[in-house]
């Protein structure tokens, strides 16, 4: 029971962290940059994404064992794009502003990479059960993702954060950050900020370990001269 | 005429979809490391997504439209994008063997492009007629190679280059990428679109 407990929890926090669809597996990367000009829109982005993710989840773990093997991709498709089409309508009905803001984007949830991918690798192999936590840690991770994306951009390109004035007085803003190339410069860097932490973590790790000089990693980095200066 | 000529060349240029519409993202970053492959994907979209527009536009105004089902649109035209990349490989499999062999491993990633989707769901969106619509999507298509082999360009030459290990590969790339969509911005306010 306890085993059980612990993958349960470690199904949940995977997609969060470790496997952060978008800042470690680089899956979705489309709604990554075109949405997050501003920290509202990358959170009604994730909640959608989320919806969709979590409903297809459910949908494929259910009919996994009926489903033949050669048709699975055309039917995954399918449950995909009817959760979509209710997250549109939803959004539609309830949600104007957010509806307007991320237009194209809504129906293009059915080609996010994320949620075909958790399809295939996840729902088609795993209880309801595990698939729900699956869908809820990798929405998370998702919208974690979108949220630092859009805080970073909307801070930096509007001077605001969620709408809230923040920077009035200390900086103007730079307008190039909420356009398009912002999205891609502040992507790149948020990555290389996850290689140099993530590299600092495994250095750690070799020291603790008492590693010796011939391992891969060191001598990748040594033949390439790469120094950071 | 002076429609179609704005459409095509705003669809290029102004509204390049991967550059100021991140449409296509993915095999963007995937495919663009060479020019090769980057010509290859980039014939094969081309062709889908002029093919798609048509079939999507046909799509949506003799059967989602008269029958009131214009809430399906997603759905429909995701599966008809489907069966139409299905369809052309098939195709190009028993008639052009040589142009299927070029095109081979690209076509069945199209599916997944987003930008062949959105492409059909803006020629909703803006009313197209079905000869604005068919322009929209080969342009959009061009438009989408022409900045994967700008790219590719850009990206042999980073090859060689000496780079912070924390920056090698997709943050340079991603860097470098939104250097070049610095000059796509520049052509926004071209024709006033």
């Amino acid at each position: 029971m306890a085993k059980a407990k612990g993958k349960s929890f470690a199904v949940l926090t995977n997609g969060l962290i470790k496997e952060n669809p978008v800042l470690r597996l680089v899956l979705g990367t489309c709604p990554t940059l075109a949405v997050t000009t501003m920290a509202k829109n990358a959170i009604g982005m994730g909640i959608a994404a989320t919806f969709v993710l979590l409903g297809s989840n459910i949908v494929i773990s259910l009919i996994r064992k009926i489903v033949p093997n050669k048709v699975r991709i055309p039917v995954f498709i399918t449950v995909i794009a009817g959760f979509t089409t209710i997250v549109q309508m939803l959004l539609h009905a309830y949600a104007q502003d957010i509806y307007r803001e991320l237009g194209i984007f809504i129906p293009l949830i059915v080609v996010n990479c994320i949620i075909l991918a958790r399809a295939e690798m996840f729902a088609c192999k795993n209880s309801v059960g595990l698939s729900i936590l699956d869908a809820l840690g990798m929405g998370a991770g998702f919208t974690l993702a979108l949220l630092i994306m859009g805080s970073i951009r909307e801070i930096l390109g509007a001077g605001t954060w969620f709408g809230l004035p923040l920077t009035k007085d200390i900086f103007d803003p730079a307008v190039l950050m909420i356009l398009p190339p912002g999205g891609f410069l502040a992507f790149g860097f948020i990555i290389a900020a996850i290689n140099k932490f993530s590299a600092l973590k495994i250095r750690n790790k070799e020291i603790a370990s008492g590693c010796g000089l011939n391992c891969p990693g060191c001598s990748a980095s040594g033949s390439n001269g790469g120094d950071p200066s | 005429m002076k429609e179609i000529i704005l459409i095509a060349v705003s669809a290029i240029l102004v509204e390049n979809f991967v550059l100021t519409k991140f449409l296509g993202i993915c095999p963007f970053l995937g495919v663009s490391k060479k020019s090769s492959t980057a010509i290859g994907m980039g014939g094969a979209v081309v062709f889908v997504m002029t093919l798609s527009s048509i079939v999507t536009w046909s799509v949506n105004e003799y059967l989602l439209k008269p029958y009131d089902l214009a809430y399906l649109q997603t759905i429909a035209f995701i599966l008809v994008i489907a069966a139409l990349v299905q369809f052309v490989e098939t195709v190009l499999k028993k008639f052009m063997p040589a142009l299927y062999k070029a095109l081979g491993i690209y076509l069945p990633l199209i599916t997944t492009n987003c930008a062949v989707l959105g492409a059909a769901l803006l020629n909703m969106e803006r009313n197209y007629t079905l000869v604005q619509a068919t322009v929209f999507g080969f342009a959009a298509a061009v438009g989408f190679t022409l900045a994967l082999i700008l790219f590719s360009g850009v990206r042999e030459r980073m090859e060689t280059s000496d780079i912070p290990i924390a920056f090698q590969g997709l943050p340079i790339t991603l860097i470098a990428a939104a250097l070049v969509s610095v000059a796509f911005v520049g052509f926004s306010g071209l024709f006033g679109i």
